[in-house]
């Protein structure tokens, strides 16, 4: 008796890890998913500094922006991760990755041995990116110097360590839904709603996030404790900024100066070097999108 | 012209009280030093976006305030002022006194040089906003942390 009630244990233990195993398989996209696009570089070097690519993958302690080397240190609650080298470089670097390796890089969270990436690569942003954006900034990082650097392995306690777990987290939030435009709206404000939940990926520090690090998406731009340690990230949501004009936003993300002139900091000066670097329509495209309250509902 | 007076007003003060203010409240004083900056800036940002009309004095003054405000600056972090007051200052501040100190000399050269040859047309301006802009937004990055 006691043995057949071991054996239905074993059995049910089994599926269970049998369904977790088939639940949280890769899913990589294949090459007939990809457009059929000649990447633009102009572009490639646009949504370069539109993601924010630098931020985390220029050479850690230097200025220049195509340096891509690595090392930065991300604390999190799970503990610190080190951003990889994007260079060209084939040792160190994602020299020799396919179009496709990239893509899935990007909007699946899969690397080329589709091993799941963590997000603190913001892949659950870069997932609402055209495919078409993605392929000019492979082209682009491809026309960048190679570097040679060593970078640390990120330092997770486990289970954090174990990046298969990471499949149940993306069937939590990894939704897989590239940006669709609302109709309702202007092109302006579909155009800054496109920059800032994709390749702008502002949700990734102004929204909450819950227990597993997933975002709240109910609690859209609504600010929270900085997850990087001390200090809050302030709201952004329409209901945040009534002291602000969509001028203002659109000078703070070209200078960093708020309608204050204090000179914003932190975290966010990095994105102000980025987004400096856009087109005046585009900085002023997420200003509007950033006062539009029904925006924010429909484009998250 | 009220803005003449503001500037003015606020170097005497500043030159003459920081050090007793700075004794009685540092926290209070730093935060002082950095609205002024804030309306210093806002000076020069707004003759360079076209919404205040060029003034080479006004401009000039703004460069002044930067200069005194960033003059022994530093020394309002003493031991002990790392909390309280709703002060902003990042605990790091006092991991690296010296990575602080250096970030205040970017701003004192880059208005110091500024005084050396002064503003004198709205290029002038803008190359000024930019140069001092960039120390302000260096400084908040390393050593600032926003609480709310
Ligand atoms: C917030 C920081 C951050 C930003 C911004 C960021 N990344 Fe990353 N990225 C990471 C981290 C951390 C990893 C490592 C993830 C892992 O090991 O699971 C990573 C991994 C990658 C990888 C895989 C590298 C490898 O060796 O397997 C690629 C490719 C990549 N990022 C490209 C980009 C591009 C392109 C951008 C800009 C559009 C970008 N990243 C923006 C943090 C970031
Ligand atoms: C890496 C984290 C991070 C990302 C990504 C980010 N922000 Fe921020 N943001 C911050 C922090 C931290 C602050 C507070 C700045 C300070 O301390 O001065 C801030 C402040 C702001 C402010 C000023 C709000 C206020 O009330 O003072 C605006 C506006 C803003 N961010 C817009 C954006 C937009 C638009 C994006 C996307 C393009 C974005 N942010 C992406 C971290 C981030
Ligand atoms: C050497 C570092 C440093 C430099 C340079 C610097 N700041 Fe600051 N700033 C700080 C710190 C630290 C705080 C927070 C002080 C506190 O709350 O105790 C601050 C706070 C502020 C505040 C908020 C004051 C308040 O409490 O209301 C404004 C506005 C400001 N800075 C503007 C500027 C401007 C404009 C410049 C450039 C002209 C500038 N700062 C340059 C370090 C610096």
């Amino acid at each position: 008796m006691l043995k057949r009630v071991l054996i239905v244990l074993i059995a049910l233990a089994l599926i269970g890890a049998g369904a977790f195993w088939l639940v949280t398989m890769p899913r990589p996209l294949t090459a007939a998913d990809l457009p059929d696009h000649q990447p633009d570089l102009e572009n490639g070097r646009y949504m370069f500094f539109a993601g924010g690519c630098a931020s985390c993958h220029a050479t850690s302690g230097g200025d220049d922006p195509f340096h891509l080397g690595g090392g930065l240190e991300l604390k999190s609650p799970f503990g610190s991760f080190y951003a990889p080298n994007i260079s060209p470089d084939p040792e160190d670097g994602i020299g020799g990755w396919s179009t496709l390796d990239f893509v899935n890089a990007m909007q699946k969270g899969l690397s080329p041995e589709l091993e799941n990436y963590y997000p603190s690569f913001p892949y659950t942003s870069y997932q609402r990116m055209r495919p078409q954006d993605v392929i000019d900034l492979k082209g682009f990082l491809d026309t960048l110097d190679p570097v040679t650097s060593s970078v640390p392995d990120h330092a997770l306690p486990f289970p954090f360590n174990i990046r298969r777990t990471l499949g149940g987290w993306k069937l939590l939030f990894l939704d897989g839904k590239q940006f669709e435009p609302d109709p309702d709206l202007t092109d302006e404000i579909n155009r800054g709603g496109y920059l800032v939940t994709g390749p702008g990926h502002c949700a990734e520090c102004h929204t909450p996030r819950d227990m597993l690090g997933g975002l709240e998406r109910s609690e859209w731009l609504v600010g929270g404790p900085n997850p990087e340690g001390e200090g809050r990230v302030p709201g952004i949501a329409a209901a945040d900024l009534d002291d602000w004009s969509q001028g203002d936003l659109a000078y703070a993300l070209e200078s960093g100066f708020t309608p204050t002139f204090d000179s914003l900091g932190g975290s966010m000066a990095a994105v102000i070097r980025n987004t400096s670097q856009l087109t005046a329509e585009d900085r002023n495209a997420i200003a509007a999108y950033l006062k539009s309250a029904q925006a924010q509902e429909t484009l998250r | 012209m009220k803005h003449l007076l503001f500037a003015g007003t606020t170097i005497a003060l500043l030159t003459a009280t920081a050090a007793s203010w700075a004794a009685m409240d540092p926290i209070a004083t730093r935060q002082a030093v950095m609205k002024d900056n804030g309306a210093a800036i806002g000076t020069l940002a707004k003759m360079a976006k076209g919404e205040m009309d060029f003034d080479a004095t006004a401009a000039n003054l703004s460069v002044r305030v930067l200069y005194s405000g960033a003059a022994g600056f530093t020394s309002l972090f003493p031991a002990g002022s790392e909390t309280g007051g709703e002060t902003e200052a990042s605990p790091k501040i006092w991991e690296d006194m010296a990575g602080f100190e250096a970030k205040n000399d970017d701003l004192l050269n880059a208005a110091a040089s500024i005084k050396a040859t002064p503003i004198a047309d709205l290029d002038g301006v803008k190359a000024a906003l930019g140069a001092l802009g960039k120390t302000c937004q260096s400084c908040h990055e390393a050593y600032r942390i926003k609480k709310n």
